[in-house]
């Protein structure tokens, strides 16, 4: 899909300087100071923040234009249609979709994979076939498939990881067979950082089954370049409010073809053909699975995140995030009290900007609240992965997960602030 | 940091590396494990009573240094009270981690944690014990009650 002007504008891109402090301006909440220190924001893996741009996409289409979508005649309505599905247009251009019918909005990764594991799922699984996952999955990729699996019979199974925190392959290929109808797993970790294999996973469920390969894209969207062809699989979920984008908006991707074959998510208004007591008829996709009025002003402002993060290129978001993970975990395991958790960067497989550790004799909650007074914001608990902490033998994890406008100095802050830490509790 | 020391002094750090009562109670006649499910913080409560009277407390469980000292402190605090003395401690406690007056029984060595209501979040941590330890009492036989 990427035209050769456009890629040329990526490689210029790429070598010219990352201005972080450009990028920060970019960002209002970043002015703000949290108990006397100045914000440090380190918990981009559970939300990320928004620039101006898209807080004013927003404001504007409710200042200016909005109507509903897909239903009147006036020029209110015909103006946010447009906008609407122009935004479609730019995620799917974004995630390389071929046809941006095949770009369903939903209210974020969760409602994705539920729709994935409804629609998709509960027709075609029978009592006896197989779901599987991996052992690093967020519950999000967990839970629906357990529900239907409860109204079907079919049963969950989890791929194991490494003591890297890495998917264990091999096990995993061992454990598809004839009767696995899904394959689903996080494209990125957000407990670990680790970024899995999705074409090799596909090569591999291609050759043992005929299962969907379905993939939580949630962690990977807003860090690195994603090409949905390229990764080869079936369906790709993410979540707006992670890339920067409003909140209460995300984006199902899935094959055309399997798409057109899925009864509806939800019932309701402008997923219909014809209505009577009798029988309904079901539009095509995507507007099948995007029942009741849309988001429409989220969806205008993710196109909107979606243009910005592409004005940066994903490849030097990629990169600057990298140095600043490079530089958190060099430091790190210098100090014999702190463990980094998840060693993918080092068993050879790549590691988006996450670091989870947990710290000698002081509980995770503790040194987050130690942290928040001097004005840093990390993530502490199970991150939604409790199979996953189970796996590891913690109860939780300090997690700090970096975005574009991190730097080098927020870096030195954690560091000092973990210090602080040992010095309370040493 | 003045208010990190208020949090964290020196008493809830020494609960918290070295607690007290921890483990299993055996012969015990009632227990009750407290779950927090936002940060999957533990604590199993084991009471035994002779009569009315609390002949013996433990605890055992995985959390923050709060949660922890909280359990810790709660054992020694309730051993020989009267049931009634014990309920009445209970809503001291929950009534100072609200913010809602302190005109109930003293607390004495439990003041120290009144420090968490600053850090409303950490409430939770510092009432699980307590919310076992009421469930223990109520229930007898194993049950856990949550935080939400």
């Amino acid at each position: 899909m990427t035209a050769p002007a456009a890629a040329v504008g990526n490689e210029q891109r790429d070598s010219a300087a990352f201005d972080v402090e450009r990028l920060r301006a970019c960002f209002p909440i970043l002015e703000r100071n949290v108990r006397g220190h100045r914000l440090v924001y380190l918990d981009n893996a559970a939300s990320a923040q928004r620039p101006e741009v898209v807080i004013d996409a927003v404001s504007d289409c409710y200042r200016t234009y909005y109507a509903n979508a897909h239903r009147g005649v006036h020029a209110l309505s015909e103006q946010s249609t447009d906008a609407y599905e122009a935004a479609r247009g730019k995620l799917a251009r974004f995630i390389g979709a071929p046809d941006s019918h095949e770009v369903v909005f939903t209210r974020g990764t969760t409602e994705s994979l539920n729709l994935v594991a409804q629609s998709y799922g509960r027709p075609r699984l029978e009592p006896g076939d197989e779901v599987l996952l991996t052992e690093m999955e967020h519950h999000s990729n967990i839970v629906p498939w357990q529900l239907v699996c409860e109204q079907t019979g079919a049963r969950v199974l989890a791929a194991p990881i490494t003591d890297d925190g890495e998917l264990d392959l091999d096990a995993f290929a061992g454990m598809l067979n004839e009767r696995t109808r899904v394959v689903a797993l996080a494209h990125v970790s957000n407990a670990l950082g680790t970024v899995n294999d999705i074409p090799a996973v596909v090569e591999l469920t291609r050759a043992r089954s005929d299962a969907a390969v379905v993939v939580d894209g949630a962690q990977a969207v807003p860090h690195m370049a994603v090409d949905v062809p390229a990764l080869g699989c079936d369906f790709y979920a993410f979540s707006g409010h992670k890339m920067y984008g409003p909140g209460g908006i995300g984006v199902l991707w899935g094959r055309h073809e399997l798409l057109a074959a899925m009864p509806p998510y939800h019932g309701g208004g402008a997923m219909i053909t014809r209505v009577t007591f009798e029988r309904s008829g079901y539009m095509p996709p995507p507007q099948r699975f995007e029942a009741g009025t849309p988001a429409i002003a989220p969806a205008i402002g993710l196109g909107v995140a979606v243009e910005f993060l592409e004005s940066i290129g994903l490849n030097r978001i990629e990169r600057h995030e990298h140095e600043l993970l490079s530089h958190t975990v060099e430091v790190l395991n210098d100090l014999p009290w702190v463990r980094v958790l998840g060693h993918a960067s080092n068993a050879g497989s790549a590691r988006a900007a996450v670091v989870s550790l947990v710290i000698d004799g002081a509980h995770p909650h503790d040194v987050a609240t130690i942290l928040d007074e001097q004005g840093i914001a990390i993530r502490a608990g199970h991150h939604c992965a409790q199979p996953l902490m189970d796996r590891l033998g913690v109860p939780a994890t300090v997690r700090a997960s970096f975005g574009l406008y991190n730097t080098h100095e927020e870096v030195d802050l954690l560091v000092s602030g973990l210090h602080e830490v040992r010095r309370i509790f040493g | 940091m003045s208010d990190l020391r208020d949090l964290y002094q020196q008493v809830i750090l020494d609960h918290y590396r070295s607690p007290r009562n921890f483990g299993a109670l055996d012969p015990a006649t009632a227990c009750a494990e407290g779950y927090n499910p936002l940060c999957g913080d533990k604590v199993k409560i084991y009471l035994r009573m002779d009569g009315d009277r609390v002949d013996g407390a433990t605890f055992e469980g995985v959390g923050c240094a709060i949660s922890t000292a909280s359990a810790s402190l709660m054992t020694e605090a309730v051993r020989g009270l009267h049931r009634s003395e014990a309920e009445a401690l209970l809503a001291s406690f929950l009534a100072l981690m609200t913010g809602e007056g302190e005109d109930g029984v003293p607390l004495g060595k439990l003041e120290v944690l009144s420090g968490v209501k600053d850090y409303p979040v950490r409430i939770k941590c510092a009432t699980l014990a307590w919310h076992a330890l009421r469930a223990a009492m109520e229930g007898g036989d194993t049950e856990t009650v949550t935080t939400e």
